[in-house]
């Protein structure tokens, strides 16, 4: 029997909702906060715990607070997720049948390209093919401003890639649809858009780079794990965010988004 | 209809037949056992007994009642194979829904003519279903409720009934019961009934609004700063405004409902259009006025979700005055009525 939700939890579930996801370190604040505001006993480093009996009682439901590593900045990310639609018709709340349409071909570019990104003349180039209503190109663009707005997608220099929650949210669909065609790391075994790939053609596994900056971290002679050629790719070094971060993000009173959109903190190759 | 009417007379096995209309319990209605199937009405509606022949049935078709239930009957719907038969017995209440209306993109013409189903045909319905089967339904209605309420516009018993539990509806009490105290449990909220005629409703906050570290964490909108002052401003001044007072306040405050503001768009349309949909505020022809006047007073939803004690001393500390100052707004706000469901 599951254990019954007091109303902190309620709290950390709500506002869970209300954000969509969240790093780990403001999770970590929600969580104290909740159990301060709603005289829980509190147990730091026991949020993983807290949020198991959360997910008890949404398994009937089908939903999940799911803890993932971006693979923007490699850090971890809590995300509340649907599983029981894992079809995209869970946004169609919002978007339009050919919005719709623009998204899964915009996600069929990034799947099959070799670094996890869509340019955006060819997201336009797209819009022009669509089988349901065609869109013009400033709707395309309008359509595309909102996806990163409802944080579905990354806009980084005109390039598109999935955003951290919609690949935890995701992810079973992307492997449903795409299957053999999605690339998947090695080392964490989750479905890898934004990687580095062994050179041997005999091997050719594929790691995240943020899973490939830990694996490697240190190591003067990096070794594919699998085949032990040379890994002949740049090390990126493990991204670790300064922790004045941590207050600056409570005091912002705005939607909060996944670091990985402030490019001037990334300390990976130059 | 006309066509309608006669493909289903020649179905019946007689030109007359029996309608049932609110009353008492019913029997068999032999007639439309033979048709289709299962008979639409009898597991429903709970009727007086009343023969018609057809010449009275057409008569009686515009009757409102009988119209739309009689429009149901004959539109001859496939019914889901594990819908009750037509020996079902005991129906208490017979409430047509009347599946129209509303500001949603729902087909006016694909009612969904629900009643309400007995005691016994939910334990009959709930005898042939596995829990998980109902728990199921549970979740998706629960997921259903979610999804309508990111738009802040009221859920409708039709929608939930026609879009989610569908061939479970022999069983929606039951069901109904599981999503509140899933809603109560799991997530704090809670399914308020602003409509008791239409069955319509809106999804409330059991817990408290969230103050200091936790109002951080929470992404806001721009908009409801917006509302609350033209609550406040209703408020303050007995419950119910002039839309030109509400104007004028915000153009003081250098919101024009004329110009398209960078933060709320077209102003008029969030105040009289949006704010309204989603209850928060009504917006009501002033009767014998000329030229047309309007009025605004607070909606359900704001009725149900905001404390008049906290607008009150908020309103306090704008004007840096003692809340209990305003004496009759003060006793509006700490009567019982007003106490919002989070505070009780």
């Amino acid at each position: 029997m599951a254990r019954p939700l007091g109303e902190s939890h309620k709290r950390f579930l709500q506002t869970m909702m209300a954000n969509g996801i969240v790093d780990g370190d403001k999770a970590r604040a929600l969580h104290r906060h909740c159990c301060e505001t709603h005289g829980a006993q509190y147990t730091p480093d026991k949020l993983d715990e807290f949020i198991e009996v959360i997910n008890a009682q949404l398994q009937p439901m089908f939903m999940q607070i799911r803890k993932g590593l971006s693979e923007e900045d490699g850090l971890q990310y809590y995300a509340l997720v649907n599983m029981a639609e894992t079809d995209v018709t869970r946004m169609s709340a919002d978007y339009a049948d050919n919005e719709l349409e623009l998204f899964r071909k915009t996600m069929d570019l990034i799947v099959d390209s070799d670094n996890g990104t869509a340019s955006s003349t060819d997201i336009l180039n797209c819009a022009d093919s669509l089988q349901t209503k065609k869109l013009k190109k400033k709707e395309t663009e309008h359509v595309l401003n909102r996806l990163v707005q409802d944080k579905w997608l990354i806009e980084k220099q005109g390039e598109y890639s999935l955003s951290t929650r919609c690949i935890m949210e995701m992810e079973p669909y992307i492997r449903r649809i795409y299957q053999d065609q999605v690339k998947v790391c090695h080392i964490c075994h989750n479905v890898a858009l934004q990687c580095q790939m062994c050179e041997n053609p005999t091997c050719g596994i594929k790691i995240h780079t943020h899973c490939v900056a830990r694996y490697f971290k240190g190591r003067t002679d990096p070794r594919c794990p699998s085949c032990e050629d040379f890994w002949p790719h740049e090390i990126p070094e493990v991204y670790r965010p300064p922790s004045s971060q941590s207050q600056s993000a409570a005091t912002e009173k705005t939607t909060p988004t996944p670091r990985a959109t402030g490019q001037s903190r990334k300390t990976r190759r130059s | 209809m006309l066509s309608v009417v006669l493909t289903c007379s020649k179905l019946l096995t007689a030109a007359s037949f029996r309608v049932e209309l609110s009353g008492r319990e019913r029997g068999n209605c032999s007639l439309f056992s033979d048709c289709v199937g299962e008979c639409a009405l009898c597991e429903r509606v709970h009727v007086i007994n009343t023969r018609l022949n057809k010449r009275e049935f057409e008569k009686r078709k515009k009757f409102q009642n009988n119209h739309w239930l009689l429009k149901a009957v004959m539109s001859q719907r496939k019914r889901p194979s594990n819908v009750q038969s037509s020996q079902s017995k005991g129906a208490r209440h017979s409430e047509v829904l009347l599946g129209g209306g509303g500001g949603d993109d729902d087909d006016d013409d694909e009612d969904v003519t629900f009643t309400q189903p007995s005691t016994s045909q939910v334990q009959r319905g709930l005898a042939r279903l596995t829990p998980a089967q109902v728990d199921l339904k549970t979740a998706e209605v629960v997921q259903f409720i979610f999804v309508k309420d990111q738009k802040k516009i009221p859920i409708r018993r039709a929608d939930i009934v026609k879009h989610v539990v569908k061939d479970y509806r022999n069983i929606y009490p039951e069901i109904m019961k599981s999503v509140g105290r899933t809603l109560d449990t799991v997530f704090g909220l809670m399914l308020k009934e602003v409509d008791v005629k239409n069955h319509v409703y809106i999804l409330i906050n059991k817990l408290e609004p969230p103050g200091g570290e936790l109002l951080n964490m929470t992404p806001s909108n721009p908009k409801i700063g917006l509302l609350f002052v033209i609550l406040g401003i209703i408020f303050m001044k007995g419950g119910v405004v002039k839309e030109s007072m509400v104007w004028n306040t915000l153009k003081k405050l250098r919101v024009d409902p004329g110009d398209r503001h960078e933060d709320f768009g077209d102003v008029k349309k969030v105040v009289t259009d949006e704010f309204v949909r989603q209850r928060y505020l009504e917006y009501v022809r002033i009767p014998h006025t000329e030229p047309l006047e309007f009025e605004f007073r607070w909606g359900q939803r704001a009725d149900t979700e905001v404390s008049k004690v906290k607008l009150l001393e908020f309103m306090g500390q704008l004007h840096d005055q003692d809340p209990q100052s305003w004496t009759q707004q003060y006793r509006d706000a700490t009567s019982s009525q007003t106490v919002p469901v989070s505070q009780r």
